[in-house]
């Protein structure tokens, strides 16, 4: 494939004369209740050849990203009293610690002579003077902040242990206009809120997007010709396609783990109810068969069993069932209303929204129900979705009545709820699978 | 690796989304605006007219407008709930007898949401509540077919306010003429 070529290089680890890492290093473990952030050192990478500014940008996205994870605490560059001059020389560590710095990320840019960029740089543990990690990207110039991303990912896993999730992106609703006539767009961004694109104009409603496992494909539902249906979006030909030709509305649609398949609600004569459709051969599977509203189906990461809301007990609440709709069983039971069920990409989890006095919170659970808790502290807060790590969530906060709808972030702890940024008022997120 | 220049491509294709729109998404009706109503005839001379009839006074019968001031076209719904109040079924009587009047006329019935649900949730109770007002419309001798149901969960409120007396006005059931004016 001609894109291959065009990506030869792109990542490739680096492993030159440097000391194996030794014994006692630097770690952050993610999985501990409370957390000070590490703090890390990231100068301006060194540009080698006329850069345009590149090389300080890709610095500034790497300790962003590293930043609003909430597990590092990236120094402020002028405190700085050392530079790196040469990634291959090995720093001069009394001068990092002195500022208090527990890891130095030590990066060069290099322009080649065909253009494409190439980012070197290592990891080093200041305190244990000893490198963690170094690797070298390549790509063209309009991907620096991919590379930017990587970089934030392989510290990140470095370090923590865990799989970085900084080189994806959001598929999201834009919104704007008056709190009653408000206009809806389909919306992808990098997951920092960078390169935002618009992918419908805002002249017909859409909501709750949601990728496949490859980031291609979007599926969403939209209100075009005033018919509410399930739609899918491909992102590299531009192609939108109504899912089937059913004579009611489709709704809250979300892919099987292998792509292959849509879990989505069909409403017929008032009644909704869950099915699988197979992308494939577009044949349709009834899961849910009863006069209460099913609906908000989720695949377990394994595709065996679906996480999704149902009030057949007389309220809204979180059940899950086979892949055949077998053993459908309630799994929520705490306090009001819960739904939005989110399988985990680990597997291990369940996030959803409760509804109960008066308020709308994001929490979590195990996927038997058990170990519930509540992590976000909106007054509403709606619609989580997991990063790939399965470490952080994003959802939907409601300022409630005419405030515009925002998108926010927390750990799936609770700890470091914050807003993400997006071009305006925005809401129902969906992150991308990891990026391959 | 592949995404680095699918990154690229996915960039390109958006720009060229808008210009391009029209024509690759067949799935899409595209309705033209109606074309701007001719520029009225200059009359070189105006010579005295007889004088004209007096235009009717009020919408025309049979109307959408009609139908939305003489008739009533909204019913309310209690909190998550989707049964026709019995305040409501006058209401839906005089909708069910002017349709016997003008036999040729179809329907679109909305249902609507508060903002007190998940999306997907209120969605699905919109479809109730539409399918709520078409049920009583079809007991009334309204045909099936001339009656559709379109659910708009909360996304389209009347009222923007976080209180009681707001969110009644936006749970409700909104009975709409085809080619009417959505309310």
């Amino acid at each position: 494939m001609k894109r291959m070529f065009l990506l030869f290089g792109a990542m490739a680890a680096l492993f030159l004369a440097a000391p194996r890492p030794a014994a006692a290093q630097i770690a952050v473990d993610v999985t501990q209740g409370n957390i000070q952030p590490l703090p890390i050192a990231i100068p301006d990478f060194g540009p080698i050849g006329n850069d345009g500014g590149v090389a300080a940008r890709i610095a500034a996205v790497v300790r962003a990203d590293l930043e609003r994870s909430g597990l590092f605490r990236p120094l402020d560059p002028k405190s700085f009293v050392d530079r790196v001059t040469d990634i291959n020389t090995v720093p001069n560590f009394a001068n990092w610690r002195v500022i208090n710095s527990q890891a130095l990320v030590a990066g060069a840019l290099t322009v080649q002579p065909d253009g494409r960029l190439r980012v070197d740089f290592r990891l080093w543990d200041v305190t244990a003077s000893s490198q963690m990690l170094g690797r070298q990207y390549s790509t063209t110039p309009e991907n620096w902040r991919r590379i930017a991303h990587m970089v934030s990912d392989a510290i990140y896993e470095r370090i923590t242990g865990e799989k970085g999730y900084f080189d994806t992106r959001v598929v999201f609703i834009s919104e704007s206009g008056p709190a009653l006539n408000r206009v809806k767009r389909l919306a992808v961004m990098d997951q920092d809120g960078a390169n935002p694109i618009f992918l419908t104009r805002g002249d017909y409603m859409v909501l709750t997007p949601r990728f496949n496992p490859t980031a291609q494909m979007i599926a969403y539902m939209s209100y075009i010709g005033g018919k509410p249906r399930v739609y899918l979006f491909d992102l590299e030909s531009g192609k939108q396609e109504r899912l089937g030709d059913f004579p009611n509305m489709t709704f809250s649609p979300r892919f099987s783990p292998d792509g292959n398949r849509v879990a989505l609600t069909l409403e017929n004569g008032g009644n909704s109810d869950i099915y699988i459709m197979d992308l494939r051969n577009r044949a349709m599977t009834r899961l849910t068969n009863d006069p209460a509203i099913d609906t908000a189906p989720s695949f377990s990461p394994d595709g065996t069993q679906i996480t999704f809301e149902s009030d057949r007990g007389g309220s809204q609440q979180v059940y899950v069932m086979n892949l055949d709709g077998s053993n459908q069983r309630r799994i929520s039971f705490g306090n009001g209303r819960n739904g939005t069920p989110v399988w985990s990409p680990r597997g291990d989890l369940i996030a959803f929204t409760r509804q109960a006095g008066g308020r709308f919170n994001i929490g979590v659970m195990r996927t038997d129900g058990s170990q519930e808790r509540m992590i976000s502290t909106g007054a509403h807060d709606e619609g989580p979705t997991w990063a790939p790590n399965g470490r952080v969530l994003m959802y939907t906060r409601e300022g409630g009545g005419a405030a515009a709808a925002q998108i926010w972030s927390i750990d799936v702890f609770g700890r470091n709820e914050r807003r993400v940024q997006t071009p305006g008022s925005a809401s129902d997120p969906a992150w991308s699978p990891m990026i391959q | 690796m592949k995404n680095f220049v699918r990154l690229a491509q996915i960039a390109s294709v958006s720009a060229l989304l808008f210009a391009g729109a029209c024509t690759s998404r067949p799935e899409v009706v595209a309705t033209a605006p109606p074309p701007p109503p001719p520029p009225p005839a200059m009359a070189p001379a105006p010579a005295p007219l007889p004088p004209a009839p007096p235009p009717p006074r009020g919408p025309i019968p049979g109307s959408a407008e009609d139908f939305r001031v003489n008739v009533g076209d909204t019913v309310g719904f209690g909190y998550d709930a989707y049964s026709v109040q019995d305040a409501d079924r006058a209401t839906l009587q005089k909708q069910s007898s002017w349709l016997a009047q003008y036999p040729n006329v179809r329907v679109s019935v909305e249902g609507h949401a508060d903002e007190r649900g998940t999306r997907e949730y209120n969605l699905a109770l919109g479809a109730r509540r539409a399918n709520a007002v078409k049920e009583y419309l079809v007991s009334l001798g309204v045909s099936t077919a001339r009656v559709d149901t379109v659910s708009y969960g909360k996304e389209r409120p009347m009222c923007s306010e976080s209180n009681e007396a707001c969110w009644a006005q936006n749970r409700r059931g909104v009975t709409v003429v085809a080619g009417g004016t959505n309310s």
